[in-house]
């Protein structure tokens, strides 16, 4: 026994992550200077904590030593070219990636200064602290009134119809819906145009009262002027919660995000304010990508 | 003119040779795509014809079972035969010799025939039906006793197959199942107007019958009722659940691979060795009662659930992965959202595969044979616990008859079998309209 156990305290010891030490020799040496994000990781009161996130799937290593803060009241961007892993990231802050099978996360997320993959953390009360609005508009194929009343109804935030009907009104709306469909609440939300779907989806994201909202992509599938309407939500749901955004528009990342993160092949580049993202980009990747010499 | 005469000089260039090889095999490639649809268009036709000429054959065969030759009698309710103490009790009324005074009838309209051969040929053109009929009259209305009432009361299948007409007159004696001295007698009926063609309410009330014109469908159409209801109770309940939780639960892995492999493998196992397992497993070892729908239900359920199950698994994959990101996004658990929004998004397409499955059960008879429930059967069943037979069965019981008006009851049955699939078919069609209407 007394052999073995400074054995078992020697490696890893300097190590922060849950990440086994072999990986990390194997690609320090080729990644070192990558990993190292330029840019000021961290916020004064940051809402959600990242550190030393690591992703895979399989075999795949899809994040690698994240780190980032998300604050209170701002909207932070997420650009990258495909497959740079900020789908994937976004993911990791509601535990959407637990559905994927052979997906593994590791390191520290926390939400309010509580690890979200702790085991006592239930998911169910983290999604509903965190919501997230997908890429491809998904409402539930019921009524609008439905899809909106569904989040509140399941959590058991209203318990009468008075109540759903306050609550839909609401957060219809908050995202700017409510007028154009407050004469059709019982007709299918599929039935919505594409941007007006999305606003359904945002509505009956903000319905159950989240402190975080996640948004993959949320006008890759829509037009400029739904793109423009979401992006004037987006500006406005600032004031009470705190967006994560995922785009591959670096336009849309400008206009509505007050933070940028640059993502490429799983490392996180560079973090900053997006004016200084945007006019005066520290690391060479990130240059070349928003000046569109590649991705 | 100009243009052409341009073109004609000049040398082929890239576009316009393009034009040309595609011009060129325009025709072909039409011709090809004509030739395709013609082909589609003939096995459709073809199918419809053969659907057709099944219809007509089983329709023209089958129809006339449900008519029913009656013929008329001067019945006396004679309470002397019946009822000699005068109780007017009716167990005693039950037991009277109705049999008795259905050929005291014939005897009285019929004075000229004597002897026991012709007495016996004259009493067997009246079904032996007759008498039941009879005493059911008097039990209902005891009133009857003592009155003469003309009362038609069917007639055998030999003279029901001859009104029809099934049977040659002019053929020889021996060559037919009716004697020259019977046809003297059916001819001196007619001429009375006392044969008749009714509608045969009995195929539609009785049970199964050694007589013909006694048997009916009845008894067949409750068995396939009581089993296929067990059917469904089982296996859909057990083959939705089977369904969700390999494709919304359960970790992809060795076991469920094997399980998945072996649903598969069970769905194309041949009915009869669900038969042999039912007998095996549910008789002889849980003791369960023999010829039972109850033992023909779990015996189809076995057979129904890979049906189900695989069907249930593919609607449940056809459901769009973005309504489970939406639920699981919007803070549902995995419970919630299966029942809350893929359940109801795949239902239709479960209650397909459940009654295709629930179709392939109610057409099923080698499973049911092993299981006893090929037996002759006159009672009607009146839970899932009574001995009974199914509609396939009974036709293939019948078919296997050789008294002649089987054969028409064959068909009649067939008739039978297909309206009640129709009916299933309908009411699933109704079902599954109404699931989609949720969007």
């Amino acid at each position: 026994m007394n052999t073995i156990d400074p054995a078992i305290d020697q490696p890893g010891m300097g190590e922060v992550g849950v990440e086994a030490p072999v990986s990390i020799n194997h690609t320090a040496t080729v990644r070192r200077d990558q990993r190292e994000t330029v840019g000021n990781i961290t916020v004064p009161d940051p809402r959600m904590v990242c550190r030393n996130v690591n992703v895979h799937y399989g075999e795949k290593h899809a994040i690698k030593h994240v780190s980032l803060d998300i604050g209170s009241n701002e909207v932070v961007a997420m650009i990258g070219p495909s497959g740079c892993g900020k789908s994937t990231f976004l993911r990791c802050l509601n535990r959407m990636n637990d559905t994927i099978d052979g997906c593994r996360v590791s390191g520290e997320i926390r939400l309010e200064g509580q690890d979200i993959y702790d085991k006592k953390m239930d998911v169910v009360l983290l999604r509903a602290q965190v919501g997230m609005v997908f890429q491809k508009p998904n409402p539930f194929p019921k009524s609008i009134f439905e899809n909106v009343a569904y989040g509140p109804r399941i959590h058991g935030l209203i318990t009468n119809r008075s109540e759903a009907e306050e609550v839909v009104e609401t957060s219809l709306r908050r995202a700017g819906l409510w007028d154009e469909v407050k004469e059709r609440l019982d007709q299918p939300g599929t039935g919505l145009s594409g941007g007006q779907q999305q606003r359904l989806c945002i509505a009956r994201t903000i319905a159950v009262g989240p402190e975080v909202i996640l948004m993959d992509e949320p006008c890759s599938a829509l037009d400029p002027i739904a793109t423009a309407k979401v992006e004037e939500l987006i500006d406005e749901l600032r004031e009470n919660f705190t967006i994560a955004i995922v785009t591959h528009s670096m336009q849309q990342a400008a206009r509505v995000s007050q933070r940028t993160a640059y993502f490429h092949l799983g490392d996180l580049i560079e973090v900053g304010e997006t004016d200084h993202i945007f006019t005066a980009p520290r690391h060479q990747l990130t240059e070349d990508y928003i000046t569109g010499r590649f991705g | 003119m100009n243009k052409s005469t341009e073109h004609a000089g000049q040398p082929p260039t890239g576009p316009r040779r393009t034009m040309d090889i595609v011009q060129a095999r325009l025709a072909r490639r039409y011709a090809a795509e004509k030739r395709f649809k013609l082909v589609g268009l003939g096995a459709i036709v073809l199918g419809l014809i053969f659907l057709t000429l099944l219809f007509v054959s089983i329709v023209s065969k089958g129809y006339p079972a449900f008519q029913q030759t009656y013929v008329q009698l001067d019945i006396h309710f004679d309470a002397e035969r019946l009822d000699p103490g005068g109780t007017r009790d009716p167990k005693v009324l039950a037991k009277g010799d109705f049999g008795g005074i259905v050929k005291a009838s014939l005897r009285a309209m019929f004075p000229d025939v004597s002897g026991r051969r012709e007495k016996r040929e004259l009493y067997g053109l009246i079904s032996s039906g007759a008498a039941y009929q009879l005493r059911d009259m008097l039990l209902a209305d005891p009133k009857l006793l003592g009155t003469t009432q003309k009362i038609w009361v069917p007639a055998d299948d030999d003279v029901d197959m001859l009104i029809k007409g099934h049977m040659d007159r002019k053929a020889a004696e021996a060559d037919r199942r009716l004697k020259d001295s019977q046809l003297g007698l059916i001819e001196r009926l007619e001429e009375e107007g006392r044969i008749q063609k009714r509608f045969n309410t009995t195929f539609f009330t009785a049970g199964d019958s050694r007589e013909p014109e006694l048997a009916g469908i009845w008894g067949a159409t409750m068995g396939s009722l009581f089993t296929l209801a067990v059917t469904l109770m089982l296996s859909f309940p057990i083959g939705v659940a089977t369904a969700v939780y390999l494709e919304e639960f359960a970790p992809q892995n060795k076991w469920t691979d094997t399980i998945e492999v072996n649903i598969n493998n069970l769905a194309a196992v041949p009915s009869i060795v669900f038969g042999l397992l039912g007998l095996a497993v549910f008789i002889n070892f849980f003791g369960l009662p023999r010829s039972a729908p109850l033992v023909g239900g779990l015996v189809l359920t076995l057979m129904t659930l890979p049906t189900i199950i695989i069907a249930g698994r593919a609607a449940l994959k056809s459901v769009p992965p973005s309504i489970r990101e939406a639920a699981l996004g919007m803070g549902a658990s995995k419970m919630q959202m299966v029942t809350h929004h893929v359940l109801p998004l795949a239902m239709p397409g479960m209650l397909t595969g459940t009654i295709i499955g629930m179709a392939q059960a109610l057409g099923e008879t080698a499973p049911l044979l092993m299981i006893g429930m090929v037996a002759f059967i006159v009672d009607i069943p009146h839970s899932a616990l009574d001995p009974s037979t199914v509609l396939p069965v009974q036709i293939y019981l019948w078919a296997d008859s050789p008294e002649r008006a089987f054969v028409e009851r064959t068909s009649a049955a067939i008739m039978v079998l297909l309206a009640f699939l129709i009916l299933m078919n309908a009411v699933a069609v109704v079902l599954r309209k109404k699931f989609e209407r949720r969007w």
